[in-house]
């Protein structure tokens, strides 16, 4: 419990004029734009958007400079601002089917149809820092294939399905999906409002859980089935037309994850899945999701759960960063009545129990000795 | 959730998703250069909301919520009795505005033909265009990956 206090004005306006100095830095240094930060600190702008749960560019990069470049900061102010706008509906669901293709790996198929599109990656570079991009870098311009990508990539997890390998998935909803930003979460949790819940999850807690059931925490041990990135179209069906629209363009990461499954009595041995999608592009965030999407179907699968990121109660009540930096961060303010409350207790059992002061500094005295 | 019935685009289909994707300032740069523009009065003033984007599990299964797309919506009605809707992406209300002019304009036989050649077709080529580059640019990282057999 924290009690309100009063008073203060003065010194937070300051701190606020303060804050506003350091976020500006240097004045000799041009300021950044919202340009800058949307071009150039793109793969921020990604996990703000994704986390912050709201796709816009824009917001997403003036929240990164109000925040100073502090992720989990502008996150909060992208959630804290979409609180404010009203919800016109729900799209039709995204096809990812229908991606326009910039980046999509299999690491279970060498040759698959479409072929495997490296895009813009990470993957292959030395992680040398290079010393050229400390001044301005005159970046080369990519070249172009004489081809366009297909139009209309194949799924990895289809051609399993082909031949009946992995599980079919199903479109089995029999009312709107589960809003975990509309309805409190009760476990168990359904796969929807999990899915919900890991697209805005902090992508680093993900990724430790995702980790840690890689190491044996709960054995989950995948292949990243098909990796892609992209635009998809959005489209939503207004009540005064009727018909579907498009009303824009989207960059998804999607993971598709297969896991061996050895069967159960009604069940043969078939690989099963995880999914990922996550707005932007963030692999690291889409695997994680696709690992603990897998791993929270373990009790639906038959499969012990002994583990952390097998636990949905424990992944799911921790997985937003808002909350848990807000209940981490609240411990600043004040709680000097509880604490005073807690001295009050803390002398009390001193005297009542049989040591007294002088006899603890004696006690206190010989221990540093002996640790001498 | 069934899926809604794949039918084929209408002409009103389409053009509303050009304007809607269009670049903003592209947009605001081909309506200026209109000469002949009716007249219109506001039946729903731009309105900025969000849409929650939805996705299905394996791309294929469950249906779930993944977050939410800033849009901004806006109603008009032409001085000859011809209505316009639009849901543009994103935040500006004078794009949502401009594109429910056109899209009444769009369906007014005075404007169409003239509508479809200076906007229309200018935002389309020019989407092309950045979409075949990138296409074409993602398709030069194309890799042939090998295994090769060790031993005998």
């Amino acid at each position: 419990m924290y009690v309100a206090v009063k008073g203060g004005d003065a010194a937070i306006e300051n701190s606020q004029t303060l804050l506003a100095e350091e976020r500006r830095g240097d004045k000799r240094v041009p300021e950044l734009t919202l340009d800058q930060i949307k071009n150039q600190l793109s793969l921020s702008v990604d996990r703000v958007m994704a986390e912050g749960s709201l796709y816009d560019r824009d917001l997403a990069a003036l929240a990164i400079k109000q925040a100073r470049g502090d992720i989990v900061e502008a996150i909060f102010l992208l959630r804290a601002y979409r609180t404010t706008l009203p919800r016109f509906g729900n799209t039709v669901p995204v096809d990812t089917g229908k991606m326009q293709i910039r980046r999509r790996i299999s690491a279970t198929f060498k040759d698959l149809p479409g072929g495997q599109i490296l895009g813009p990656s990470f993957d292959y570079t030395h992680r040398l820092l290079d010393f050229s991009l400390a001044k301005n870098s005159n970046a080369p311009l990519a070249k172009e294939a004489s081809e366009d990508v297909l139009a209309e990539m194949p799924r990895v997890t289809e051609l399993l399905n082909d031949e009946g390998l992995i599980e079919k998935e199903i479109d089995d909803n029999e009312q709107e999906p589960f809003d975990v930003t509309r309805n409190s979460l009760k476990f168990p949790a359904s796969r929807e409002a999990r899915l919900q819940n890991l697209a805005r999850g902090d992508e680093g807690f993900l990724l430790a859980l995702a980790y840690s059931t890689q190491r044996g925490w709960g054995k989950t041990h995948p292949f990243a089935g098909e990796i892609r990135m992209g635009e998809v179209g959005v489209e939503i069906i207004p009540e005064e037309l009727g018909f579907p629209i498009e009303v824009g363009e989207i960059t998804v990461t999607e993971c598709q994850m297969v896991n061996q499954f050895k069967g159960s009595a009604t069940i043969p041995a078939q690989f099963t899945r995880g999914y990922g999608l996550t707005f932007g592009h963030n692999e690291r965030k889409a695997m994680s999701m696709g690992i603990l999407d897998r791993s929270l179907r373990s009790k639906e699968l038959g499969e012990a759960v002994n583990a952390p990121a097998q636990d949905e109660e424990f992944v799911l009540s921790h997985s937003c960063n808002v909350e848990a930096s807000g209940f981490v961060q609240h411990l600043k303010l004040p709680h000097y009545v509880d604490f005073q409350s807690e001295l009050v207790t803390v002398r009390a059992l001193r005297k009542a129990s049989a040591f007294s002061e002088k006899n603890e500094d004696s006690t206190d005295s010989k221990n540093v000795e002996a640790a001498e | 959730m069934k899926e809604p019935e794949k039918l084929e685009r209408t002409k009103r289909q389409k053009w509303m998703s050009v304007l809607a994707k269009a670049d903003t300032e592209l947009l605001d740069t081909l309506w200026c250069e209109l000469q002949d523009k009716p007249s219109w009065v506001n039946v729903r003033a731009p309105e900025t909301g969000m849409v929650m984007v939805r996705g299905k599990a394996g791309g294929v299964g469950t249906t779930f919520n993944v977050g939410e797309m800033a849009l901004t919506r806006a109603t008009i009605r032409l001085d000859s009795g011809i209505s316009g809707v639009a849901y543009v992406q994103g935040r500006s209300a004078l794009k949502a505005e401009q594109s429910a002019v056109l899209d009444a304009m769009l369906q007014d036989d005075r404007y169409s033909a003239a509508i479809f050649k200076k906007v229309i077709k200018p935002l389309e080529e020019a989407t092309k265009k950045q979409k075949f580059s990138a296409g074409k640019k993602a398709a030069n990282t194309k890799v042939e990956f090998f295994t090769m057999v060790r031993g005998e």
